[in-house]
């Protein structure tokens, strides 16, 4: 575990070095670069690239939870459950359309730059966090519901105090698959004129310049999968304090 | 006949059997009961060597159990467990039909020998083959669990709390039939039991574990009237022992000349039913027929003394 | 659900008619003065003359008030597909009625209003089949059915004068070769991930180390977002082809189709493993513990009992992997992999509509043709204990 800790703390310190100083690692960058050409991408700072891609994925995956959420709600809710099936195709089929498509199919409706890519993100990102708060509200003991019924919680009470912090890491999951996606799918919005990370992978790709690919490829990634794994270890933590009434019990048995 | 020898099982250094040796005559049941972790089911466990024995030796006929191939051996052993374990995939006819499968049996002999289990557990053989786990009752898939542990004839059944997911009343059916085909075909069976009222009624012999050894084995009635320990005398149930005893032995022993009023019970019926007639009726004695020929009767008195136990 | 049985209308039907109405409001069609400027807008009512637009508009119009129905999902689904067929009335009729005397470098394409609609129809389709559930045979004669329609509308050339298909009828042979390309890609990549991951899934489902070591790393590769993954892969191959230069001969290269396909089999073999595990692992605990007491040996108990029953599960791993795959594919086009995504850069690259939707659209048709095909697969795969009564 500690093992674990030291490693992540080094990838963070390694994630910072490279978007703040990232003429540090030109000799590591240098031998992938063109003769002549630069081996550090300049025509923008990392730092802001990486601010702005940030604040995309985190606006749109705002957005999307909150509206995710709520659409959970209500066709959990008796009144909204003729719009249950429907919900249900809408997420399946919708999941299969490729990110990529997502994006690209923005553009003709919205136009360029950050626009498109902050409705992509949002739409695509709805579907993980929908489908999944729509499982976590509807699968919850029977037993629990039944004795927050019998205690004389209201409507409003049951959802606020029961289901909800009951369904919330499920529903994190869910806004975890989402983010990691928005993330992706953020990189490649620079081909539509975001400006993102994914600019010095394609001002690399373009420019036959290996080094800008690894150089943006490498913080991207970085982000990625420290993003994703701060989400996976909240929930880790969450779904224990959650389950160490009854699973965990069964859990330590085991 | 099956020898076990001094065998034993540790983890960790403790022991979960512990040097248990016992031997098991052919065409006879055997009931191992104990508490959960007396090491009840690792005992069976090794005989099929589910789990290896760390030390001793288990022989079916004279022939150690570690002279032949893990895979040959359990072939040759039945196994039917608590939970059924039919493959949800197959059918019925495909499930009985897996181990003689495995040994190369011919397509026309493993379906005649899945008719005639089927018959055996009165199945209906063209209306359950070709049906699947899921579209049988419980007691069906049991049924259909144990049969599939006797299709290739083996030298003996082994059984893991076989009816512990059945309702009492399909319980007590599985039971009889249990008996029935035993005695029919005259199999040799090992039965694990958390319940001694299970291993009381089913075993021709009662083997009582406790904390990984054999504290006590014996006929049901020797359990009942002579527990070995305190814990057997518990696990027999404290103060329902003169009633179990009295479940061992049917009328027909009892029967003396004399008339007794009232309506007549078979001859079968066994000491705590008619107990619990005489004190339901307020009879002191019932007559007792036998195919409708009346034999005599049996007082109250008779089946008291028959229920005392040692002083 | 008391809630449908006592309703007069159908609350999703009643969601769709509104948003319905509320689309035909939006332009039904474009015209543009060429394929790159921007057009203006027509309503459906607009786009030819009354004659041709009253029995389009009508059929949408039956289609969304059948769509109110509270049962008789029959009917809804045909009113469904009548609004469909009408949508497609006025499209091409709207086309050349737009294009007369537009120009010669006029285009005239489908708008907001059109997609819209599209949409809603669709939705209105999947609403009332969710509640007719048909089995997976009946679902696979439906595709069909709508596969079938589809081919004979685009080859009667009652549309070829929209404009996607105009800049599809200029590019028939590159259109022809990214098809296979991009089908390559994917399909490629599956059965190369499905050869690595299912070993590796049963490996890994044996050896609980292997599993714990293996199943986070595939888990975090997936994490990275695609476009680093295949800018990653180049350098990394060009690496490997400098090393091994007998690579070069059977067509690897830093560049073009090798870094994508691998960076698609590295994607795939997260749910490709992961799913073969899960399956596997599904296996009921009794049906082990009997089958090793009935003396199967291991390879036995993995052919005869834990590969079938977890097949279901190992399969809608593949269909993940599959759906996966035809979008990531589009990454292709940036690096050279060719596919649809060529189509959808360039198409970016020159600010040209039409050009992005001959490459979004097929991918999007091919990504859900996959999804439901696999989804019939894995649905006969898991038909065989409980459905047969």
């Amino acid at each position: 575990m500690k093992l674990a800790a030291l490693f992540r703390t080094a990838l963070v310190l390694l994630l910072l070095a490279l978007v703040i100083k990232p003429t540090w690692f030109t000799w590591a960058f240098a031998p992938f670069a063109p003769d002549n050409g630069a081996v550090i991408y300049e025509r923008a700072s990392l730092l802001s690239l990486s601010l702005s891609h940030l604040s995309l994925v985190a606006l749109a995956s705002t957005a999307a939870t909150l509206v995710a959420v709520t659409l959970a709600i209500l066709v959990t809710r008796p009144a909204g459950s003729a719009f249950l099936p429907l919900s249900r195709t809408i997420t399946n089929m919708g999941q299969t359309f490729p990110p990529v498509a997502v994006l690209a199919l923005a553009v003709p409706a919205l136009g360029f730059g950050a626009g498109p890519t902050l409705v992509a993100l949002f739409l695509y990102g709805l579907l993980p966090i929908f489908e999944n708060a729509i499982t976590g509200l509807s699968t919850l003991p029977p037993a629990t519901m039944e004795a927050a019924r019998g205690i004389g919680l209201s409507h409003r009470q049951r959802l606020l105090r029961v289901e909800l912090p009951l369904a919330f890491p499920v529903i994190l999951t869910g806004i975890r698959l989402s983010v990691v996606i928005a993330l992706g799918t953020a990189t490649i919005g620079s081909t539509v004129a975001a400006s993102t990370l994914g600019e010095v992978i394609i001002a690399g790709l373009l420019t036959n310049n290996t080094a800008f690919v690894l150089q943006g490829g490498l913080i991207v990634g970085l982000f990625a999968v420290l993003i994703y794994d701060a989400l996976v270890q909240l929930e880790v933590y969450l779904s224990r304090r959650l389950g160490a009434g009854s699973s965990g019990a069964l859990a330590s048995k085991a | 006949m099956i020898e076990i020898d001094r065998i034993s099982k540790l983890y960790d250094g403790a022991a979960a059997v512990d040097a248990v040796s016992m031997t098991v005559e052919t065409a006879t049941i055997t009931a191992i009961v104990g508490t959960s972790g007396s090491g009840k089911t690792t005992l069976l466990r090794m005989i099929n060597r589910l789990v290896e024995p760390s030390s001793g030796e288990v022989r079916i006929n004279g022939e150690s159990t570690r002279s032949v191939p893990k895979n040959t051996l359990r072939r040759r052993i039945g196994y039917a467990i608590q939970s059924h374990g039919l493959f949800p995939h197959y059918t019925v006819a495909r499930n009985i039909g897996t181990v003689p499968t495995l040994l190369g049996w011919s397509k026309a002999a493993i379906r005649a020998r899945v008719d005639e289990l089927l018959e055996l557990f009165s199945m209906e053989p063209e209306h359950f083959r070709d049906r699947y786990p899921a579209e049988l009752s419980g007691g069906q898939q049991q049924r259909v669990g144990v049969a599939r542990a006797l299709a290739s004839r083996p030298d003996l059944l082994l059984m893991d709390e076989p009816f512990g997911a059945l309702d009492p009343i399909i319980r007590a059916r599985a039971q009889e039939d249990l008996r029935r085909i035993q005695r029919t075909l005259g199999s040799t069976i090992m039965l694990v039991t958390h319940d001694m009222e299970e291993a009381i009624q089913l075993g021709d012999r009662v083997a009582v574990m406790d904390a990984g050894r054999l504290v006590q084995h014996g006929t049901p009635a020797e359990i009942i009237q002579r527990p070995a320990s305190d814990f057997v005398a518990d696990m027999v149930g404290g103060v329902e022992r003169p009633l179990r005893l009295l479940s061992l032995f049917p009328l027909s022993e009892l029967v003396e000349q004399g008339h007794a009023e009232g309506d007549a019970l078979d001859a079968d019926t066994s000491l705590r039913d008619a107990l619990s007639n005489c004190l339901w009726t307020g009879r002191n004695a019932v007559p007792v027929v036998k195919d409708g020929v009346a034999l005599g009767r049996v007082t109250m008195d008779a089946i008291r003394a028959r229920a005392e136990g040692p002083r | 659900m008391p809630v449908r049985s006592t309703a007069w209308l159908s609350p999703p039907g009643v969601l769709l008619a509104v948003l319905g109405v509320a689309s035909l409001l939006a332009p039904y069609m474009t015209l543009a003065a060429n394929r790159i400027v921007a057009g203006e807008g027509f309503k459906a009512w607009q786009v030819a003359g009354a004659e041709f637009t009253a029995p389009g508009m009508l059929a949408v119009a039956i289609g969304l008030l059948l769509g109110l129905l509270p049962r008789w999902h029959w009917l809804r689904l045909t009113g469904a597909a009548l609004g469909l067929a009408g949508m497609a009335w006025l499209l091409s009729h709207g086309a050349p009625a737009l294009l007369d005397g537009a120009g010669d470098y006029a285009r005239v394409s489908p708008g907001a209003g059109f997609w819209c609609l599209l949409v809603i129809l669709a939705l209105l389709m999947a609403d009332a089949l969710t509640h007719l559930s048909p089995g997976p045979l009946a679902r696979i004669g439906l595709l069909l059915l709508v596969l079938l329609l589809m081919a004979i509308l685009l080859n009667s050339g009652a549309l070829a004068q929209l404009s996607i298909l105009q800049e599809y009828a200029s590019r028939k042979a590159a259109f022809t070769d990214a098809t296979w390309r991009h089908l390559g890609l994917a399909f490629g990549s599956l059965a190369m991930a499905t050869a690595i991951g299912v070993p590796l899934g049963i490996l890994a489902y044996r050896r609980e180390r292997l599993r714990k070591a293996i199943l986070p790393v595939l888990s975090f590769l997936q994490t990275i977002p695609s476009l680093a993954m295949f800018g990653i892969m180049i350098p990394l191959l060009g690496w490997f082809v400098s090393v091994f230069p007998g690579a070069k001969a059977i067509g690897i290269a830093g560049v073009g189709f090798a870094p994508a396909f691998l960076a698609l089999v590295l994607y795939s073999l997260l749910p490709v493993a992961g799913n073969v595990v899960a399956g596997l692992q599904s296996t009921p605990a009794s049906a082990i513990e009997a089958a090793r007491g009935m003396g199967m040996s291991a390879g036995q108990r993995l052919l005869r009992i834990e590969l079938p029953l977890g097949l279901p599960v190992i399969l809608a791993g593949l269909r993940i992997a599959l759906v996966q795959n035809i979008g990531l594919a589009v990454i292709a086009g940036l690096i050279g992999g060719g596919g649809y995504g060529a189509f959808v850069f360039q198409g970016l690259n020159q600010t040209a509509t039409d050009l992005i939707l001959l490459g979004a659209l097929p991918t999007v048709a091919l990504a859900l043709l996959a999804a439901m095909g696999m989804d019939v697969i894995v649905e006969l795969t898991r038909a065989t204990p409980e459905e047969t009564s």
